[in-house]
């Protein structure tokens, strides 16, 4: 596809790749169901430490519904997940987020009452340390805490190239620029993983290469690793280390972009014949 | 014993009135998402008009018979409550129709101040009397197994009958008729509805007016029995309860739940009243609803809440 | 062109992160308080200061608290009056069986039983919400209507459950005439809209708002919907309860459980949504019109009335006055459902621009 070369040289320009890690996250047969209706089925892959691992497959195949089993939204009835050796049969929101692990959504659910800054800001909430007490009477160690993670949003802020929107309350904001937004308020945790869900659905192609200049930034420059559920296959095949492949719930292909691209069982169900 | 049954039967009785109220909730819940805390105020404007009409036609038009002159009063009165149905619709349903929950809450609490004071300025805030020929005098039943009988009001006892025949009809309209199919519709998801072709507007005022009429039923046996007055507006905050317990969405659950809080506060009153010091029929109703609300928050019949991610 | 920013540039957060970052609105306010502080007591008459601002500053006061549960936490309560009432009889209790204990003192561990109530009924947030959840909250407030009524120690044995305090005073300073009690109100309420309005910028204020905005994302933040709901309740009961006791011992002297009827939950639930919800300023437009839309009616009706040459009696004025009530409520719902504070940040945005059309 045109433009995905551009991405590559984007990425690759002058900068080193980070050396991929450890495994970091293991998923280990992971079965979810909803009722009668089966999202997942014996689901098991790992993450290596500063990769950027896709997660591909037909819509409906279930790779929302993992990224919420690893975030704890919803809770598989088999399987376990381990973080950094620790494993977990059932994640607590909280405890994932506490853990390093941050992500954004498919259907942006962004603070709509809230400006930019603010929902930001949010994302530092668990850094904040100052109790009720302090926040009312806001003088001296509560009102430097506030001061001093207002500086660390801001150079989210200037990364993401939104200074101009920053005490806008993003329901204003055009869908791009709240997807932006959505990134920033992950990006605010200091994750170590950061889970993106669709983070270029229903953008142009100049949004996505912005996008993907922030992806591929924030996994160079802080070794973020990224798992990306995405369907655009240019930018999938080029900035993943690795990919998986999920069709009705199940696994059919884990691999090298090359790998899966070659995969008779990927090219049926998803990619089809070339043209 | 028979004290025991006496009481049950009453609490039989009451729980029965607070039925007729809860299910105008359930009728407007059901076709538009709208919990609509006006109903106290319809019941009691209803009952106002029916009362008013009932007492100016005999000296108005001259007409001797008690019963023409209740039937005419009960047509003009069901008039009204269709005509207040539609304005509600027009001038304030149809306003809102995009905002959340609790602006709809906010203006049905708005709508119930309104009729309030406005019925009690056309019709006069004195107590009215209805009497459309309910028998007032007590009956005893099982004299045979218990002395002297179990008291029965005749009153109350017509009154659950027409309770179960305004339900009975409802059920019919609701499943049997065309209307009642697209108010389900409607109930279900207003957009969907609306891309097929159902009249929104139509609809809501066809809803607001059987809740309308059911209030004017209510109105007529609770004003009958205790006389039209203010207070009636604020039984209807007993009916919350009611639909909380049997259901939002579920008319059966309503009648249900009406009965299950009547018999409660009764018998809790007489026999643990003496416990707390009385008159713990003031809360019984909405403790009884709290712990629904933690354990099982549909009530009985209604259907699940699912919360989507 | 008065009301614009220009060459007004902050150099830190601090700076930026003020309640009033714009120089005009610092200049407005201070004279506000100015105004308030010095010239209402200098020329306002009695009448003024004990029957149209010091219950104003009160309930301002009570649906500031209101506010920050439904406002900025999205809970709905429609038992605020009971919390109100908590508030009241326990500051009474503490006033009365405690020999000493200073009023203020008295007021404020009245706000904390209000808090300690507040977060109990509180609890049901945890599972529910919307209308689910105003039913459990009238459950609290038909249960404290007959707690106050019926317990007779917590009315110290009153009859029908009404009590009064008398010889209120404030650190030496005696609180008896309606100047002193309007600047000790006054006091009060300035002090805790400056705490709730700290609040509501920082990071528990933020944890709020994503909890009424999507309390799903919120969790995966890492915030807790638990601490986070049971927090708005104890603040916003604390705040409601120190306005019951001020209501009690400031405005009526002695009271009955009637004060703090259900009327009063809905009376200030149409406060904050008339005035706004999610905004301070708001709760002060939202009290101010209540409380002077029945007296401008009372006022305006009759008049209106011998225009027309009818002759209106107190029963007829007082329904017609519920009558456009509940029809300016409907009303403003439909036309403004943001309330009073956004037409007047509308405003604002409109001024800045002035003269220019944009």
């Amino acid at each position: 596809m045109e433009g995905s070369v551009t991405l590559k040289a984007l990425a690759g320009a002058g900068m080193p790749h980070r050396k991929i890690g450890e495994v970091i996250l293991d998923v280990q047969n992971i079965s979810l169901r909803f009722g009668g209706v089966k999202a997942l089925t014996d689901i098991s892959f790992d993450v290596r430490e500063h990769e950027v691992r896709a997660i591909i497959g037909p819509n409906g195949a279930g790779k929302s519904s993992m990224l919420n089993c690893i975030n704890g939204v919803y809770q598989p009835q088999q399987g376990a997940i381990t973080f950094r050796g620790k494993t977990f049969k059932h994640m607590n929101s909280r405890q994932v987020a506490k853990m390093g692990v941050a992500r954004t959504f498919q259907s942006l659910a962004l603070f709509k009452g809230m400006s930019v800054l603010d929902n930001i800001m949010t994302g530092r909430n668990l850094r904040m340390k100052r109790n009720l007490l302090w926040q009312a009477l806001r003088i001296g160690p509560a009102e430097r805490e506030e001061n001093e993670h207002r500086a660390v949003v801001e150079r989210i802020i200037d990364f993401l190239e939104i200074q101009a929107w920053r005490k806008t309350p993003v329901g204003r904001l055009p869908y791009g620029l709240q997807k932006r937004v959505d990134l920033g308020r992950a990006l605010a945790m200091e994750p170590q993983v950061l889970l993106l869900d669709e983070p270029m659905a229903g953008m142009n192609v100049e949004e996505k290469q912005d996008m993907c200049r922030f992806i591929l930034d924030v996994n160079d420059e802080f070794g973020t690793t990224i798992v990306l559920i995405e369907h655009d296959m240019g930018v999938v095949m080029d900035i993943s280390d690795r990919v998986v492949v999920l069709d009705y719930g199940k696994k059919i292909g884990d691999g090298t972009p090359d790998e899966v691209r070659a995969n008779p069982e990927v090219i049926k169900a998803y990619l089809g014949t070339t043209h | 014993m028979g004290f025991f049954l006496e009481t049950l039967i009453g609490g039989l009785m009451s729980g029965m009135l607070y039925s007729l109220i809860a299910l105008g909730f359930v009728l407007i819940y059901k076709a538009s998402g709208v919990f609509n805390f006006a109903q106290g105020a319809m019941v009691l404007f209803a009952a106002l008009a029916m009362a008013r009409f009932s007492e100016w036609l005999p000296s108005r038009l001259g007409i001797e018979s008690k019963v023409l002159a209740n039937v005419i009063a009960f047509a003009l009165a069901f008039v009204v409550m269709i005509a207040v149905a539609w304005l509600i619709e027009r001038l304030a349903l149809s306003k809102l129709v995009n905002q959340e929950g609790i602006t709809l809450l906010m203006a049905t609490l708005g709508i119930s101040y309104f009729l309030d004071g406005f019925g009690q300025t056309v019709f006069g805030s004195d107590i009215y009397k209805i009497d459309v020929g309910l028998p007032k005098d007590p009956i005893f039943l099982m004299e045979s197994t218990f002395q002297g009988g179990v008291l029965v009001n005749k009153e109350d006892l017509y009154a659950a009958l027409i309770a179960a025949a305004l339900v009975a009809l409802l059920t019919l309209f609701f499943q049997k008729t065309g209307t009642g199919r697209a108010l389900r519709a409607v109930a279900d998801d207003h957009q969907a509805a609306q891309s097929i072709g159902i009249p929104l507007n139509r609809i809501w005022v066809i809803v607001w007016s059987v809740a309308g009429f059911v209030a004017l039923v209510a109105g007529i046996i609770w004003g009958s029995k205790l006389g039209v007055q203010f207070s009636l507006s604020l039984v209807a905050l007993k009916a919350l309860p009611v639909v909380i317990l049997g259901g939002l969405t579920s008319v059966p659950g309503a009648i249900i739940g009406g009965l299950i809080i009547g018999v409660g506060e009764k018998l809790s009153e007489v026999y643990l009243g003496k416990y707390f010091g009385g008159g713990i029929e003031i809360w019984f109703a909405y403790a009884l609803a709290l712990v629904f609300l933690l354990v099982r928050p549909q009530g009985l019949f209604g259907e699940k809440i699912i919360d989507r991610v | 062109m008065l009301y614009r920013e220009n060459g007004q540039f902050k150099t830190s957060y601090r700076a930026d992160l003020q309640i009033f970052p714009i120089a005009q609105d610092r200049i407005a306010i201070v004279a506000l308080l100015a105004v308030a502080f010095v010239v209402v007591p200098l020329v306002a008459d009695q009448y003024y200061l004990r029957a149209i601002l010091i219950p104003f500053l009160i309930l301002s006061l009570a649906a500031l608290g209101l506010n920050v549960l439904v406002g900025y936490c999205g809970q709905i309560s429609l038992g605020t009056g009971a919390f109100m009432a908590v508030g009241a009889y326990a500051a009474y209790n503490f006033f009365i069986r405690v020999d000493g204990m200073p009023m203020l003192a008295a007021v404020l561990l009245g706000g904390l039983c209000a808090t300690a109530v507040g977060v109990v009924f509180g609890i049901p947030s945890l599972r529910i919400k919307g209308l689910y959840l105003a039913v459990a909250t009238l459950a609290a407030q038909f249960f404290v209507d007959w707690a106050f009524l019926r317990i007779t120690w917590f009315t110290n044995d009153a009859p029908s459950g009404s009590v009064g305090v008398r010889n209120l005073s404030v650190f030496g300073l005696p609180i008896e005439s309606p100047v002193q009690k309007y600047l000790f109100t006054l006091t009060v309420v300035v002090v805790f809209a400056l705490l709730v309005k700290n609040l509501v910028r920082s990071a528990i204020g933020r944890e709020w708002m994503a909890i009424r905005d999507m309390d799903v994302a919120a969790a995966v933040i890492g915030i807790r919907p638990v601490y986070a709901k049971l927090t708005a309740f104890a603040v916003s009961s604390f705040v409601v309860g120190v306005a019951g006791a001020l209501w009690g011992f400031i405005y009526l002297g002695s009271w009955e459980p009637a004060a703090f009827s259900i009327d009063r939950s809905f009376q200030l639930l149409f406060m904050i949504i008339i005035g706004g919800l999610g905004s301070i300023m708001g709760s002060f437009f939202g009290a101010a019109f209540i409380v002077l839309l029945p007296i401008f009616l009372d006022q305006a009706l009759p008049a209106l009335g011998t225009a027309v040459g009818l002759r209106l009696d107190t029963a007829f004025v007082s329904h017609v006055t519920i009558m456009i009530f509940g029809a300016l409520i409907v009303f403003f719902l439909i036309v403004e459902p943001h309330g009073i504070a956004r037409l007047w940040s509308t405003g604002k945005e409109k001024l800045r621009l002035w003269p220019f059309p944009h």
